[in-house]
């Protein structure tokens, strides 16, 4: 199935065959349980599914601290708090469920995400000052090219700049730049404009694009693919 | 790597890139299938995902934690 057939099953919302442990994490959630026992069986499940949840999300800001910044009980506090949103999430949208991936892989999909946006909005409480002209010197760095390149690199960041300023849009320049040049986090800068980590990233897709068009324009970078020369 | 090199890397996008809504969407079947089949298989199979994935960043950053947490680096 291509990835469009699969988007587009996303919306069908009838269940496929699900493993035995999706399936009693789906019975017990639901409280469905018999003898009368599903409601007390629902309560252990969500107690359950939140204690993964906690777990996954401890792990994962343990896993992102260090660029993210967050420490201690902060940390902790972020952990909470993503996993009581993740459970009411999942709860809410059980229904939806259709049992292509493992039931608490699902799940845990939630929580991460949590992280994520949670991470995005901490950024703001103590971001970093602010980069300098210099900033625009060190983008080849970032990407990773030789940093003894000092003579290459302050004509790239030249051609660079004045590619954003001529061919973007007033929009594309300030997410480019945002994201390029301050290294603000996607999600961050998500949360500030009030916008949406696909929208920004097409927007930086479309600023790729036409930043490229031009370099290839005007001399600087080859059109051909990598490997066809 | 040069800088025009990194740069040019940087720059270029893949067409079959399904962006950040589609792949987060498929996320969680995107990754029982690369513990259950592999990386490469995943990769063959979903190639939208996969372009995305490599150029997101922050997507790239959720799929790493999704697979640590299903794998059971969650401790």
């Amino acid at each position: 199935m291509s990835l469009a057939e699969s988007t587009a099953a996303g919306k069908v919302t009838s269940r496929g065959p699900l493993d035995e442990e999706s399936r009693e994490w789906l019975r017990c959630l639901s409280g469905t349980g018999r003898d009368g026992r599903g409601t007390a069986e629902r309560e252990q499940a969500l107690a359950r599914l939140h204690d993964l949840l906690l777990r996954a999300a401890r792990a994962e800001l343990r896993r992102r601290s260090r660029p993210a910044g967050v420490e201690g009980r902060e940390r902790d506090d972020l952990a909470h708090q993503a996993a009581d949103d993740a459970l009411l999430a999942i709860t809410g949208k059980l229904d939806r469920f259709r049992g292509d991936s493992r039931f608490t892989t699902w799940a845990y999909k939630f929580v991460i995400f949590e992280v994520s946006a949670k991470l995005g909005r901490h950024y703001w409480r103590n971001p970093p000052a602010q980069a300098g002209d210099d900033a625009w010197e060190r983008i080849p760095d970032r990407f990773g090219a030789d940093p003894a390149q000092h003579a290459e690199s302050r004509e790239l960041a030249g051609v660079l700049r004045r590619a954003v300023t001529e061919v973007l849009s007033d929009r594309q320049r300030r997410v480019f730049v945002a994201i390029i040049v301050d290294g603000v986090p996607l999600d961050a800068l998500a949360a500030e404009l009030g916008s949406t980590r696909n929208a920004l990233y097409k927007t930086m897709f479309d600023a790729r694009r036409k930043i490229r068009a031009h370099l290839v324009a005007h001399g600087y970078l080859d059109d051909e693919e990598p490997g066809m020369s | 790597m040069s800088g025009w090199q990194a740069l040019d890397q940087f720059l270029r996008t893949d067409p079959r890139d399904v962006g950040c809504e589609q792949a987060m969407e498929m996320l969680d079947i995107y990754v029982d299938a690369v513990v259950k089949e592999g990386t490469g298989a995943t990769e063959r199979r979903h190639p939208g995902v996969a372009a995305h994935l490599r150029a997101c960043g922050p997507c790239g950053e959720d799929f790493a934690g999704l697979l640590a947490a299903v794998t059971g680096t969650v401790s």
